[in-house]
C-alpha cells in the first residue's frame, strides 16, 4: 500500500465542538478517505463532514419487495399449483390468507437487508483495523474525539496533511501504521 | 429559561392574537350556515331526517376521534418523557379541550337515538326477539345516554387536567408540575383506552346491533389518531404561514409529524385487516353479514378506495425521509388522510342507513362543514386564551433544538 507502512494520520480533540469545526475544514480541503470517531453521536456531524445520504433505504426497499414477491409466489405455487387442496371452501389462492405470511416475509427480508446492507457498506465483518494499533485511539469510546485521514487518500501528503491536522486545534497528531504490512 | 430559549421565543410570535376571534367567528358562521343547509337538504329528502342524522353521526364521530387522538397524545408524551413534542403540545392540549364542546354536538344524536340506532327504534329490524332480549340491558336508551355523560365527564376531566396544569406551569415554571403530569399519565392512558374503545363501539358498532368485533374500539381510535396527526400538521403549517411559531417548529418537528402519520396509517390498516381476515377465514354468517353489506351495491368501491387511498398510497407517499421533511408533501398527505379517514367512518356507518346504494351527497358535505366549523370555532376560542407554546416546560429548550439523529 504505502511506503513504511503508514496507514494514516490521527488527530485528537478534547471537545466535540472543536471536532465539528475541524471536520468542516478537512471537508473543505477536499479529502475523501477520512473519518471522524466519537464516543457518542454528534448533531451536525453529517453536514460538517459533507456526508451524502445513505443508499441503505434503497437496499431495504429491494429486500422488502423481494420478500413480498417471494411470499406471494411461494403461497400461490404451493397452494394453487403444486398441491391444490380445498380447505373450508376457500379459494385455492385467497389473498387475505396470504397477507400475514407476505407481510412477515416483507418485514424479515427488509430487516436482513438493513442489517447486512449496513455491514456491507461499512466493510464489515473484519477482524482487525489499523486504528486499533493506536493506544491513544482507545479513548474514542469514552472521552476523546478523533479525525483520521487515510494515506490512501489521493490528496494525502505526509507533510502537508500533517500541517493541516496540526492547524485544526487538536491536542496531538499521531501517525498510524498498518502493522500487518510490516 | 436560559438566554438561548428567551431569544428564540422573543423572536417569534407565539400568540393567536387577532386570528383567534376571526377563526372563531368564521367557524361559527360556517357551522350555522352548514347546519341550516344540512337540515334543509335533509328535510327535502322526506326521510324524517334519517340521512341527516346518520351523516351528522359520521362527522361528529370523526371530529370526536380527532380530539380523542389529542387527548391520548398528551399522556403518551409525558410517559415517554418526549422532548420533541413540547413546542406543539399546547396545540394538542387545545384540541383535546374541544371535547366538552363536542358534547353539545352530540345532542342531535343523543336526543334522537331512535332515528339512528335500530335497537332504540320502536320496531327493531336488525335483531331477532331473543337476541334483542339478550342485549337489552346494555343497549338501553337511558343507559346509553348515561354512558355518554360519563364518557364526556371523564374526557373533560382529563383534558382540563393537562390544559390547566400546563398553563399553570407557564406562570410558575415549576418542574414539579411536569413530574406530577408524568406520574399520572400512565393511569390516564388506561382510563382513556377503556372509555375511548367503549365509546367507539357504542357510537358506531351498535348501529348494527347483531354484529360484534372486539377490535372495533381500537380501530376507531387508530383512524382518529391518524386524522389527529394530520390535523396537527395542518394547524402548525397554517400558524406558520400566518407568521406564528416561525423558528420554533422546525423541519425536525415536521419530520416527526410525518412519522406519526406514516406509522398510524399502517397501524390503522393493520387493525382493519386483522378484523377482516378473521371474519373472512372463519366465515360465520353473523360475523360476515357486516362485510357482506359493505361488499355490494357500490359500497365495495368505497371499500377498495379505502384500501388503496387510506393505506397503500399514503404508506408509499410517506415512507421516505424526504417526504416527511417536505412541508408541501406533508400538507398534501395530511389533507388526503383527513378526507379518507372521514370516508372510512362513512363506510362504517352509512351502509346501515342505505344498504342498497352509496347516498353520498350535499347533506354529507354540509354535516362535515357544520361539525367542522363548530369544532374550529371552539378550538380557536380555546387557543386564543393563552400562548401557543408551553413556555414554562423544563424541556422546552430540548424541544427547540431538537434534531432527528
Amino acid at each position: 500500500m504505502i511506503r513504511d507502512g503508514l496507514w494514516g494520520l490521527l488527530v485528537e480533540f478534547e471537545d466535540p465542538r472543536r471536532l465539528v469545526a475541524a471536520c468542516a475544514r478537512v471537508r473543505d480541503a477536499g479529502y475523501r478517505r477520512w473519518d471522524a470517531h466519537t464516543p457518542f453521536p454528534i448533531h451536525g456531524m453529517d453536514e460538517a463532514m459533507g456526508l451524502r445520504g445513505t443508499r441503505l433505504p434503497w437496499i431495504i426497499l429491494g429486500g422488502g419487495v423481494t420478500g413480498l414477491g417471494a411470499a406471494l409466489l411461494m403461497i400461490w405455487w404451493m397452494n394453487a399449483v403444486d398441491y391444490p387442496f380445498v380447505i373450508a371452501g376457500k379459494p385455492l389462492f385467497g389473498l387475505p390468507a396470504a397477507v400475514p405470511v407476505a407481510f412477515e416475509l416483507t418485514v424479515l427480508l427488509s430487516a436482513f437487508a438493513a442489517f447486512f446492507g449496513m455491514w456491507l457498506s461499512n466493510g464489515l465483518p473484519r477482524l482487525h483495523h489499523p486504528l486499533f494499533g493506536s493506544e491513544r485511539f482507545r479513548r474514542a469510546t469514552s472521552d476523546r474525539f478523533f479525525i483520521v485521514i487515510e494515506a490512501a487518500d489521493p490528496q494525502f501528503d505526509r507533510a502537508r496533511t500533517r500541517t493541516l491536522l496540526e492547524s485544526l486545534g487538536g491536542t496531538v497528531v499521531e501517525e498510524v501504521t498498518d502493522e500487518a504490512e510490516d | 429559561m436560559n438566554e438561548q430559549t428567551t431569544a428564540t421565543l422573543g423572536a417569534a410570535r407565539i400568540d393567536l392574537g387577532d386570528l383567534g376571534p376571526r377563526l372563531f367567528r368564521g367557524g361559527l358562521v360556517v357551522g350555522f350556515a352548514a347546519l341550516a343547509a344540512a337540515v334543509a337538504l335533509g328535510w327535502r329528502d322526506g326521510d324524517q331526517l334519517r340521512h341527516f342524522s346518520f351523516s351528522w353521526l359520521v362527522s361528529f364521530a370523526f371530529f370526536l376521534s380527532i380530539s380523542l387522538g389529542a387527548l391520548v397524545f398528551l399522556p403518551i408524551q409525558y410517559v415517554t418523557r418526549s422532548s420533541w413534542s413540547v413546542v406543539v403540545r399546547r396545540l394538542a392540549e387545545v384540541i383535546a379541550m374541544a371535547l366538552p364542546f363536542l358534547a353539545i354536538l352530540a345532542l342531535p344524536v343523543l336526543l334522537n337515538l331512535g332515528r339512528v340506532y335500530d335497537w332504540a327504534s320502536p320496531q327493531p329490524r336488525l335483531l331477532t326477539p331473543d337476541l334483542a332480549a339478550h342485549k337489552a340491558p346494555f343497549l338501553d336508551p337511558t343507559f346509553f345516554v348515561v354512558r355518554w355523560v360519563f364518557y364526556f365527564a371523564v374526557w373533560t376531566w382529563l383534558a382540563l387536567f393537562y390544559w390547566r396544569t400546563s398553563r399553570r406551569q407557564d406562570r410558575t415554571r415549576d418542574a414539579a408540575l411536569t413530574r406530577r403530569l408524568v406520574n399520572r399519565s400512565g393511569a390516564a392512558i388506561l382510563i382513556f383506552a377503556l372509555t375511548c374503545s367503549l365509546a367507539g363501539m357504542d357510537l358506531l358498532m351498535t348501529l348494527d346491533p347483531a354484529w360484534f368485533s372486539t377490535i372495533f374500539g381500537v380501530y376507531y381510535w387508530a383512524g382518529g389518531f391518524v386524522a389527529f396527526s394530520a390535523v396537527l400538521t395542518l394547524i402548525t403549517v397554517g400558524l406558520q404561514r400566518s407568521g406564528r411559531l416561525v423558528g420554533i417548529v422546525t423541519a425536525e418537528h415536521f419530520h416527526d409529524y410525518g412519522k406519526l402519520m406514516f406509522a398510524f396509517t399502517f397501524f390503522w390498516a393493520y387493525l382493519a385487516f386483522s378484523q377482516y381476515m378473521l371474519y373472512w377465514y372463519s366465515n360465520i354468517p353473523e360475523e360476515t353479514a357486516w362485510y357482506l353489506v359493505r361488499q355490494q351495491s357500490g359500497w365495495q368501491r368505497l371499500g377498495l378506495l379505502l384500501v388503496v387511498g387510506a393505506f397503500l398510497l399514503p404508506f408509499a407517499g410517506l415512507i421516505s425521509r424526504f417526504a416527511k421533511r417536505s412541508r408541501p408533501l406533508l400538507v398534501f398527505w395530511a389533507v388526503w388522510i383527513i378526507v379518507l379517514q372521514w370516508f372510512n367512518l362513512y363506510w362504517v356507518a352509512m351502509p346501515v342507513f342505505s344498504p342498497d346504494h352509496v347516498p353520498l351527497g350535499p347533506v354529507d358535505l354540509s354535516c362535515f362543514l357544520a361539525v367542522g366549523g363548530f369544532w374550529i370555532a371552539s378550538v380557536s376560542r380555546l387557543a386564543a386564551a393563552d400562548r401557543l407554546v408551553p413556555v414554562g416546560d423544563p424541556r422546552l429548550q430540548d424541544s427547540l433544538s431538537f434534531e432527528n439523529a
